[in-house]
C-alpha cells in the first residue's frame, strides 16, 4: 500500500483544507495529474477543473479556479484564487455566471471574449463538482 | 451660568451619546478581530506564492514577463485605498494627505482611481478628480473584488495606457498604528537576490510560461492584502476614536454632574435663607 501525504489547500481567504491523503489527482494546465506519496519535487500551474483527492478511503472533490501545486518533500501545497467543495458551491449563482457568460461569447471585444471564456469554465466546472458530489 | 433644568438635559443627552459611542466602540472591536483574523489567513498563501515566485526566479532570468518591465513613465495609475465611513479619527486623513503628497509630486499624466467614498472626497476638493471609484468594497469584502480591481490594473499597464501603478492605503502595524504606506505594484519591483535555487523541481510547464501565470496573481494578492490592512486598518482607527468619545463623554457628564451638584447646593442654601428670614420676619 503506498504512503499518505500532507495535502494543503490554501486560498487568500482562507485555508481550506489540510489532511493526510494517499493520491490526488489535479486539473494541471498542461493535462490532468495525479500525485501520489514520495512524488518528485514539482511546481505546476493548474487549469480550471476539478481537484480530486482522497480521504480516509473515500474520494472528496473540489472545484477550483486555477492556480499552483507546489510537491515538495514537507508535502503538497495547492495554491488556488478560490476552491469549494460542492456543497459549499452556490448553484444558482453558478447558473447565473454560466448564461451571462455565454450571452457575453456572443458579442463584444476580443478581451471580454476571453473573460466570458474563463468563466464560463468556471462556472461549469463549479456544476460538474455539485453534480459529482 | 446654566439652570439645573438645563444642566439635567445635557448631562441627560451626553448620556445618550456615549451609549452610542461604546456600541460603536464594541461593534468595531468585534470587526476588527474578523479583519485580523481575515489577514492572518492570507498569510500561508502569501507565502507559498512568494516562495514559487523565488524559485521560478531562481531557475530563469527574468525580465522578459511584461509586468517586470521599466519603461519611460508617461502615465501613472495611482490607486488610493480609504473608508467609505468615517468616525475613525485620522484614518482616512492621513491615507489621502500621504496620497496627495504623492499625487503633486509626480512629474506624468495621472490616471487617479479611489477605493473608498472618503478618499475620493478629499482628493477631489484638492482638484484630483477619480477617472474610477470601487465604493462599498468593504461592506463585504471578498477576494473577487481585489481581482476585478487588479485585472483592470494589469490591462491598463500591459495594454500602455499606464506605465507605472502606485498604490496607497493604510498599512495595519498593530492595533495602535496605522500608517500610510506607497506601494509599487507595477511594473513589479523584483528582488533577485532572494532567488532561490535549491532543491531539483520539475516544471510544468517550463518556468517562463509558469511565472506568466503566476505574476497576475501576484498582483491580484497585493491589492488583496492592501484591501485586507486598509480593512483592519479602519476598524482599529474607529475602535481607538469611539473609546476616546466614550472616555471624553464620561469626563464631561462628571464635570457637569459636579457643577449641577453645586448649582442644587446653592439653591438650597437660598431656599433655607428664605425661610429663616422669613421664620425671623414673623418670630
Amino acid at each position: 500500500m503506498a504512503g499518505t501525504f500532507t495535502l494543503r489547500i490554501v486560498t487568500p481567504e482562507r485555508i481550506v483544507y489540510t489532511g493526510e491523503t494517499e493520491s490526488l489527482r489535479a486539473p494541471g494546465s498542461e493535462g490532468s495529474f495525479g500525485v501520489l506519496a514520495r512524488h518528485a519535487p514539482m511546481v505546476a500551474a493548474l487549469g480550471v477543473g476539478p481537484v480530486e483527492f482522497s480521504e480516509d478511503g473515500s474520494r472528496r472533490q473540489m472545484a477550483t479556479s486555477g492556480g499552483f501545486v507546489e510537491v515538495s518533500a514537507e508535502g503538497t501545497m495547492i495554491l488556488a484564487e478560490t476552491a469549494e467543495f460542492g456543497d459549499e458551491i452556490d448553484v444558482e449563482r453558478a447558473q447565473a455566471a454560466r448564461d451571462r457568460a455565454t450571452e457575453r461569447l456572443n458579442q463584444q471585444s476580443e478581451i471580454d471574449r476571453a473573460r466570458a471564456q474563463a468563466s464560463l469554465a468556471r462556472a461549469i466546472n463549479r456544476l460538474s463538482v455539485v453534480g459529482a458530489s | 451660568m446654566a439652570t439645573l433644568r438645563q444642566l439635567r438635559t445635557r448631562v441627560a443627552s451626553i448620556g445618550n451619546i456615549q451609549r452610542v459611542t461604546n456600541a460603536m466602540y464594541m461593534v468595531a472591536a468585534a470587526k476588527m478581530r474578523r479583519a485580523q483574523e481575515a489577514i492572518e489567513s492570507a498569510r500561508p498563501y502569501a507565502e507559498q506564492l512568494d516562495t514559487i515566485l523565488r524559485r521560478l526566479q531562481g531557475s530563469i532570468d527574468s525580465g522578459e514577463t511584461p509586468l517586470f518591465l521599466e519603461r519611460p513613465v508617461k502615465r501613472v495609475a495611482v490607486v488610493v485605498v480609504t473608508a467609505d465611513r468615517g468616525l475613525c479619527g485620522g484614518f482616512n486623513g492621513n491615507v489621502s494627505r500621504r496620497a496627495l503628497n504623492e499625487l503633486q509630486a509626480i512629474d506624468a499624466e495621472i490616471d487617479l482611481i479611489t477605493v473608498g467614498r472618503k478618499g475620493r472626497a478629499f482628493l477631489r476638493s484638492r482638484g484630483f478628480d477619480a477617472s474610477t471609484n470601487h465604493a462599498d468594497v468593504f461592506r463585504q469584502l471578498e477576494f473577487a473584488s481585489a481581482v476585478s480591481i487588479a485585472q483592470q490594473l494589469t490591462d491598463d499597464f500591459v495594454q500602455g495606457r499606464v506605465d507605472k501603478v502606485l498604490l496607497v492605503y493604510s498599512e495595519f502595524r498593530s492595533v495602535a498604528l496605522q500608517e500610510p504606506a506607497v506601494h509599487q505594484l507595477l511594473p513589479i519591483v523584483s528582488n533577485e537576490d532572494e532567488a532561490s535555487v535549491e532543491g531539483n523541481y520539475i516544471f510544468e510547464p517550463d518556468p517562463d510560461q509558469l511565472l506568466d501565470i503566476l505574476v497576475p496573481r501576484h498582483v491580484n494578492f497585493q491589492v488583496w492584502r492592501a484591501l485586507l490592512e486598509s480593512n483592519a486598518g479602519f476598524f482599529a482607527a474607529q475602535m481607538t476614536s469611539m473609546d476616546n468619545a466614550t472616555k471624553n463623554a464620561g469626563d464631561l457628564i462628571d464635570e457637569l454632574t459636579r457643577e449641577m451638584n453645586k448649582e442644587r447646593q446653592s439653591s438650597i442654601t437660598l431656599e433655607l435663607m428664605d425661610i429663616i428670614g422669613g421664620a425671623e420676619a414673623v418670630g
